[in-house]
């Protein structure tokens, strides 16, 4: 009697769809994040500049994706799980263009590093690249899969993220300190450390909204939230 | 079985249903229950459900108007503010007085306006012109159509828009002054506008009454109801405030149902 597909076909077509696009999209995310990445180690200015111009095509599907979810928003007006599904996704391409983004920032630094002879041999930064795209990877897996304690996991890997920027940002200071002549590079260097961990926050949010969207429980700000909820009468309730 | 109750609070509003074991039988046939659930004083409850679940069923013997229906027999216990509403000696039009109750069409009397509103009221002893005035314009004004019809108080009901004679009926229920009121259906057959109307009413109306809907426009529950009560195949399924209901509901069948994955 209860089946698990809607009984409007065209409503179901249009979430499958939905799904599938943010699925294309995450994908070009992450790829672009492996082209910056090696566009850096490689010093490969040509696929830097590539993978600039493949951020239009996230801007475009992401344009899409706002398109479709206002258009099922306004047709179906969708509840429960369905209108979680619907208000992630708004929320998801948002971080999905930003992790884009900062690795259009990363390809800017790689080439003004590539006009320059290398500072160091890199070993940390694309560490941080390794696990911030398996970070996206996973919270887009845990959102195909809708396993919100594959999405946990991913929350407690930010800090090992923020422990190699922190180590990154150290060894490049003594090179700063050691000569004014290094600091061009090591600046631009750190810059691109921080964006992987800027990167690494986003996928964060991404896992969080996976959460909420599987459990329905919204795990932001839990502990400014819960100081705040002890004067609220309806606590506890439900 | 599933039994509901929202949390209780430790000074109840008036106006509060309670509702333990309760069944409803046509003929050898079980239709119903059993439900237990406490519907909240001065709050609006929906109640929803595909055709058959027997929201309409519960809501008829809220009132004990199931006791009109051949071959119905209800069991278990209904209180309103913990006065039992069926049980011997209790008169069932006394019931209906405070438990008043609005259809899904709208059922105007071949009366004029005002006679619509003041007919409750002659049953009930007033004869009294200008108490009845005072009652009629009172009842109007908290349906809302006091100022469309004010200059029309004495032509044909039949004169109003389906969305007026709509509030009219409600006015009419209101003329007695109840603590309840229950609405099957009440703007299935208005246009968008007049259903506007209607809930915005329904708003007002929660401040002094208890109000229980009927409805089939899922929106319009999300829209006008504090709790929710989703009912399927004559059980209550669950019941929880109108929000959790509709972003994060507890059973799967609630889940399945209001997305549309059902049947």
């Amino acid at each position: 009697m209860f089946g698990r597909e809607h009984t409007d076909r065209e409503y179901e077509h249009e979430l499958l769809q939905l799904r599938e696009q943010l699925l294309v999209m995450g994908s070009q995310v992450e790829s672009l994040i492996g082209d910056s990445i090696r566009a850096l180690q490689d010093r490969d200015t040509r696929l830097a500049e590539r993978t600039i111009a493949a951020d239009k095509g996230v801007d475009r599907i992401e344009v899409e994706i706002d398109g479709l979810c206002l258009q099922i928003l306004a047709r179906h007006q969708p509840v429960a799980s369905d209108l979680r599904f619907i208000t992630m996704v708004l929320k998801v391409v948002t971080d999905l263009e930003r992790i884009a983004d900062l690795g259009v920032n990363i390809c800017e630094r790689v080439l003004e590093l590539n006009a320059e002879p290398q500072l160091k041999p890199y070993v940390d930064i694309p560490r941080m690249g390794t696990e911030v795209q398996s970070m996206l990877r996973d919270a887009l897996d845990a959102f195909v899969a809708k396993d919100a304690e594959r999405a946990r996991k991913i929350i407690d890997r930010d800090q090992g993220v923020d422990a190699l920027y922190a180590q990154v940002f150290r060894e490049l200071l003594t090179f700063m300190m050691e000569s004014g002549h290094n600091v061009y590079r090591a600046t631009r260097l750190q810059s691109i450390a921080k964006y992987l961990e800027r990167m690494a926050d986003h996928a964060t949010n991404l896992a969080e909204m996976v959460i909420f969207m599987v459990d329905g429980e919204d795990i932001r700000h839990k502990k400014s939230r819960e100081e705040s909820n002890e004067t609220d009468p309806h606590r506890g309730q439900n | 079985m599933i039994t509901q109750a929202l949390p209780s609070t430790d000074s109840e509003p008036s106006g509060s249903i309670q509702i333990r074991r309760l069944v409803v039988y046509y003929g050898d046939k079980k239709a119903l229950g059993p439900v237990d659930m406490t519907i909240p004083g001065r709050q609006v409850t929906a109640l929803i459900g595909p055709s058959g679940c027997g929201k309409s069923t519960f809501l008829r013997s809220l009132n004990r108007m199931n006791e009109m229906v051949l071959g119905c027999r209800v069991e278990g216990d209904v209180r309103l503010d913990d006065e039992p509403i069926y049980g011997t000696g209790v008169d069932p039009v006394a019931v209906r007085r405070r438990i008043g109750m609005v259809f899904q069409k709208s059922n105007p009397f071949p009366k004029s306006v005002f006679e619509n509103v003041a007919y409750g009221l002659r049953i009930g002893g007033i004869k009294d012109r200008s108490q009845l005035g005072d009652k009629v314009e009172q009842a109007l004004q908290n349906a809302a159509l006091w100022e469309e019809v004010k200059d029309r108080l004495h032509e044909s009901a039949f004169g109003l828009s389906g969305g007026q004679q709509q509030r009219l009926c409600i006015a009419r229920a209101l003329a007695v002054e109840p603590d309840v009121i229950l609405m099957d259906e009440p703007a299935s057959a208005l246009d968008p506008i007049a259903t506007a109307h209607i809930e915005e009413l329904i708003h007002e109306l929660a401040r002094k009454y208890t109000v229980v809907i009927v409805t089939h426009n899922m929106q319009q529950a999300a829209r006008v109801s504090h709790h929710t009560a989703f009912f399927y195949m004559g059980d209550l399924i669950e019941f929880d405030r109108t929000q959790a209901i509709f972003t994060k509901p507890k059973q799967p069948k609630t889940e399945d149902y209001i997305t549309g994955r059902f049947g």
